[in-house]
């Protein structure tokens, strides 16, 4: 840490990272703020992870503890993979926001708290019985008092907007706080408004005003004893852009459809946390992207089965509910052997669970839940930005190998963001779609020899007139067949095409140490806690080494190999354990769970103690 | 393109048919064979998917492209078919149960969009593939073997359905009635957005003669109605029968004792208002004639055309996309 003056006489601390939580009430704009906040440092060039956290009513009741919305953000001047355990500094708009978000903050933590929002009514709805801010529940942190309502209505004054629409600026006067104490910027938030608000051109001046006057009144004031520097990150040279996991999810079936020369065809049913991959594709239609919002999730896994026998690159995209309820519509794709990709952005569960929290419980069923053997190939992303080459890997897979895949991500990295260092586009290799024409010697179902995929025909070719259905298949003509020993190959057949996928992509690679004492083999959006937790460990020179999972059916064919040169194997999961449960099956080793499934990700710490629990 | 003229031979595949012997699916299967002849339909270009049932074998005989689906999903299947690739002509055979039953929601939600589907339900009143359980249009009573004291649940009239549902084009026809079987389905084949075909089939297995008030001789004539564009709602077996309004009611009348062929309501598929329709779908069975013909024929905006309109427009706009200027939307920024 370095320090220096600033103008006002302020030390500048230097720092090399710095995790905030901006935490109010769901009607108080803190999802906004806090992606106006990370998007600045992303400008800035920090390296950044974020982790927005809501409820799932729209608006909770005023004030409450449920209705609590918070948006923590960890930007850094080194390379970091997760948004941090505790914050560093907390913004808390209200009581229920503090009570709630209290708890986590690092001691000696910064608030900077809304007091003008710490009325008795306030504090009855956040079930304090006393005003924490004259009581020791404070003790021990820095804690900046400030009246955000009256200082946003005199920043407002003159304007003419009434006091509702006044007082709902006050986020953008915080948000000119927090630029003030961390050195960031206020014009590219300032630009941002110019834009968002084009229609209502009083809100622009309004919010621009209440964004400055937090910054000048930190300068002015001088109630802060430090500001802060995070210097950007030392990120690979080249183009970025903060990207979303749905967004990034919506970008890769784009361009998997563009390298595969097919078009994009998305069935959907809104869903929590799912629709924005809906919503952002729905925006493509340049693109030649068709997106059918469906009367419900089986109609739109039947519409993508439908798409996908037309000869386009049909996709479905749902959480966990939804999955349920699309089981027999992949079932159908898996004995037609279309190629079919299905999104699953997990969440929550059983049943409606916690739709906006995060989860990794679907494996089990993405993996085998359908009635009969029905296998198809499953994947998962790791990351927000990961989410684009997850898209396109399922996507390939799919088509080259003529098979559902589903696409596992969860809420957390969906509504998670991350710079991503944009693609060349010469690196995205093209999509193999190859469409039979030929009609001598057709038949629906013969394969091809290596990955065993049969022949897709887009209706419409002539003399390849022929049928298809969920009923089991001769092999070869693909006659309705209820021969005994045909359903057996066929059976075997489906499955060993799916197993041999495993022959056409990456082996698995070991982080850390290649042998020794603790394998951690992680999967999906845990690759953030897991990559920071892995760090500690190669700090300490560590016997430990690290697997994290793209492919989940088939996996890497060299997996067993690398399982046995670890005296143990660490599966950390959010859930009870699935994946564990798959690899012991699978490798018949005593695979150890770890897992968490309180609607939140990992922290690192919990990880690194966990490792060092096996290490002994 | 081939030049050479198909017979109804020619819309037969090499499967084996495989209903039972006297079921009315076979006298559809013949309809829609001579229309498909009739109109030189291109069989690359044809698709025909169904659900789940006896009916929904009908794609395997077909020598076009065929897609069995599963249990009262077709109509949504082949959505995705017509939203995929608009150029195709995709037909969906279903049943009572499974176009009403389970895939009831996908059936309303179709007619509704007005996606270009020919959606033909084959009506029997009763669950055949599983053996003779209630259907949803199984009247109240029926004794079957999951109702041995009589089915409880009021029974759904498809073309009610359908009209509810906003259907632009309604029709209902008899299995055995050949000729009005095969207008019935030409005229659906001309309809760009979709079209629902009742057709009245008979079950001889497990619920033989659930339409005989329609189709025996010596009743029928008495008992049906036709709905003719122009023409007036005149029956029976001396046309001495017709139907008229009477305030929000239609009345049946003898032509001569209770009022001339004038007050007959001549009959207009093409109105706007679905209300005559739907009370003629409404007519009880028991009193009334049952009507058949075309219920309803209005144009509305067909739901693919609108689909590939809106992207044609977004291209014309914006250009056809380009993936890298995709990609770098958005807040970007450079690391040197």
């Amino acid at each position: 840490m370095s320090t220096g003056q600033s103008a006002g006489g302020v030390k500048v601390q230097v720092v090399e990272e710095v995790v905030i939580r901006f935490a109010g009430d769901s009607g108080d704009g803190m999802q906004l703020t806090g992606t106006q906040f990370t998007t600045t440092s992303a400008l800035v060039g920090n390296d950044l992870a974020t982790f927005p956290d809501y409820p799932a009513e729209i608006r909770a009741p005023v004030g409450t503890l449920p209705g609590v919305s918070a948006f923590q953000v960890r930007f850094s001047s080194t390379d970091i993979h997760s948004p941090g355990d505790a914050p560093d500094a907390l913004v808390a708009m209200n009581p229920a926001a503090l009570k709630v978000n209290l708890k986590e903050l690092k001691k000696g933590g910064l608030i900077i708290v809304n007091e003008g929002n710490f009325g008795p009514s306030d504090l009855a709805k956040a079930t304090y019985a006393y005003n924490p801010l004259e009581s020791s529940d404070l003790d021990g942190y820095q804690v900046v008092r400030v009246d955000l309502n009256k200082l946003t209505k005199e920043a407002l004054a003159g304007l003419g907007l009434d006091t509702k629409t006044t007082l709902r600026c006050k986020n953008f006067f915080a948000l000119g706080m927090t630029y003030w104490v961390y050195s960031r910027p206020i014009e590219p938030t300032l630009k941002w408004m110019e834009t968002q608000f084009k229609k209502r051109p009083e809100l622009i001046e309004a919010n621009q005003r209440a964004l400055k006057a937090g910054y000048n009144w930190c300068d002015i004031t001088g109630v802060f004893q430090s500001r802060y520097e995070v210097p950007p990150a030392p990120l690979t040279p080249g183009k970025y852009r903060n990207i979303m996991g749905n967004q990034a999810t919506a970008l890769g079936l784009v361009a998997a459809a563009r390298l595969a020369n097919l078009q994009l065809f998305l069935g959907s049913y809104p869903i929590t946390p799912a629709s924005d991959v809906l919503h952002d594709l729905s925006k493509y239609k340049q693109y030649g992207v068709v997106t059918f919002q469906a009367e419900d999730e089986i109609a739109a896994a039947c519409a993508a089965v439908g798409a996908a026998y037309a000869g386009n690159l049909a996709v479905t995209a749902t959480s966990g509910p939804g999955l349920a309820l699309k089981g027999e519509a992949i079932g159908l794709a898996v004995m037609t052997e279309l190629p079919v990709v299905i999104i699953d952005v997990q969440r929550g569960g059983p049943s409606t669970g916690l739709p906006t929290k995060t989860e990794q419980a679907d494996l089990l069923q993405a993996v085998y839940g359908r009635n009969s053997e029905a296998p198809l190939c499953v994947i998962a992303a790791r990351s927000p930005s990961d989410c684009f080459d997850a898209a396109v890997e399922a996507c390939r897979i799919a088509v080259e190998h003529m098979t559902p895949v589903i696409l596992l991500t969860d809420g957390y990295i969906a509504n998670g963001a991350e710079p991503w260092l944009l693609p060349a586009m010469d690196s995205l290799k093209p999509i193999k779609a190859e469409f039979r024409t030929q009609p001598e010697g057709f038949q629906p179902y013969s394969r091809n020899p290596d990955t065993l995929a049969r022949p897709w025909v887009k209706p419409g070719t002539p003399g390849l007139e022929h049928r298809i259905g969920g009923i089991e298949k001769a092999d070869g003509s693909g006659n309705i067949s209820y021969d005994p020993t045909n359903h057996e190959f066929m059976c075997r057949t489906r499955a060993d095409k799916v197993a041999r996928i495993a022959n056409f992509i990456p082996e698995a690679t070991v982080k850390g140490v290649q042998s020794g004492k603790v394998l951690v083999l992680s999967w999906g959006g845990t690759y953030g806690s897991v990559a920071a937790a892995l760090e500690s460990c190669e700090k300490k020179k560590q016997s430990v080494g690290w697997v994290h999972l793209r492919h989940l059916n088939p996996f890497p064919r060299n997996l067993g190999e690398i399982i046995k040169r670890f005296d143990k194997v660490l599966v950390p999961e959010l859930n009870l354990g699935q994946l564990v449960r798959m690899i012991r099956d699978q490798f018949v080793v005593p695979a150890i769970p770890y897992n968490k499934i309180q609607g939140r990700p990992f922290m690192t710490s919990e990880v690194i103690e966990a490792i060092e629990k096996e290490l002994g | 393109m081939s030049t050479t003229t198909l017979t109804k031979k020619d819309y037969k595949s090499d499967q084996e048919v495989r209903w039972c012997p006297g079921c009315g699916d076979y006298a559809i299967l013949n309809a829609v064979q001579g229309v498909f002849a009739e109109l030189q339909m291109d069989r690359a270009k044809t698709v025909i998917v169904s659900g789940i049932g006896c009916s929904s074998r009908f794609p395997y005989y077909m020598s076009t492209y065929g897609f069995h689906t599963i249990h009262g999903r077709a109509p949504a299947v082949a959505t995705g078919i017509k939203l995929a690739n608009p150029d195709l002509d995709v037909w969906v055979v279903t049943g009572d149960g499974d176009g009403l039953s389970i895939g009831g929601n996908h059936f309303i939600h179709a007619l509704r969009r007005n996606v270009g589907l020919k959606v033909m339900l084959f009506n029997n009143r009763i669950y055949g593939l599983t053996k003779g359980q209630y259907s949803p249009t199984s009247l109240v009573g029926a004794v079957t073997k999951s109702s041995p004291s009589g089915a409880l649940d009021n029974p759904f009239t498809p073309v009610s359905v359908a009209l509810g549902a906003g259907a632009a084009f309604v029709a209902r026809s008899v299995d055995i009635f050949g000729k009005h079987l095969q207008d019935t389905i030409r005229a659906a084949a001309g309809v760009k957005g979709s079209a629902f075909v009742e057709i009245l089939q008979n079950c001889n297995i497990f619920n033989d003669g659930a339409w005989e008030h329609v189709t025996e001789k010596g009743v029928k004539d008495d008992n049906v109605v036709e709905l003719r564009a122009g023409k007036p709602l005149q029956f029976g077996k001396e046309q001495n029968l017709g139907l008229r309004l009477r305030g929000f009611d239609v009345e049946k009348f003898n032509i001569g004792s209770e009022g001339g062929v004038d007050d007959c309501i001549v009959w207009n598929p093409a109105t706007p208002n679905p209300g005559l329709a739907f009370a003629m779908a409404q007519l009880n069975e028991r009193e009334m004639p049952t009507p058949i013909g075309v219920f309803r024929d209005v144009e509305r905006a067909n739901y693919e055309q609108a689909v590939h309109a809106q992207i044609a427009e977004a291209r014309a706009k914006h250009g056809d996309g380009d993936l890298k200027k995709l990609l770098h939307s958005g807040d970007t920024w450079t690391v040197s």
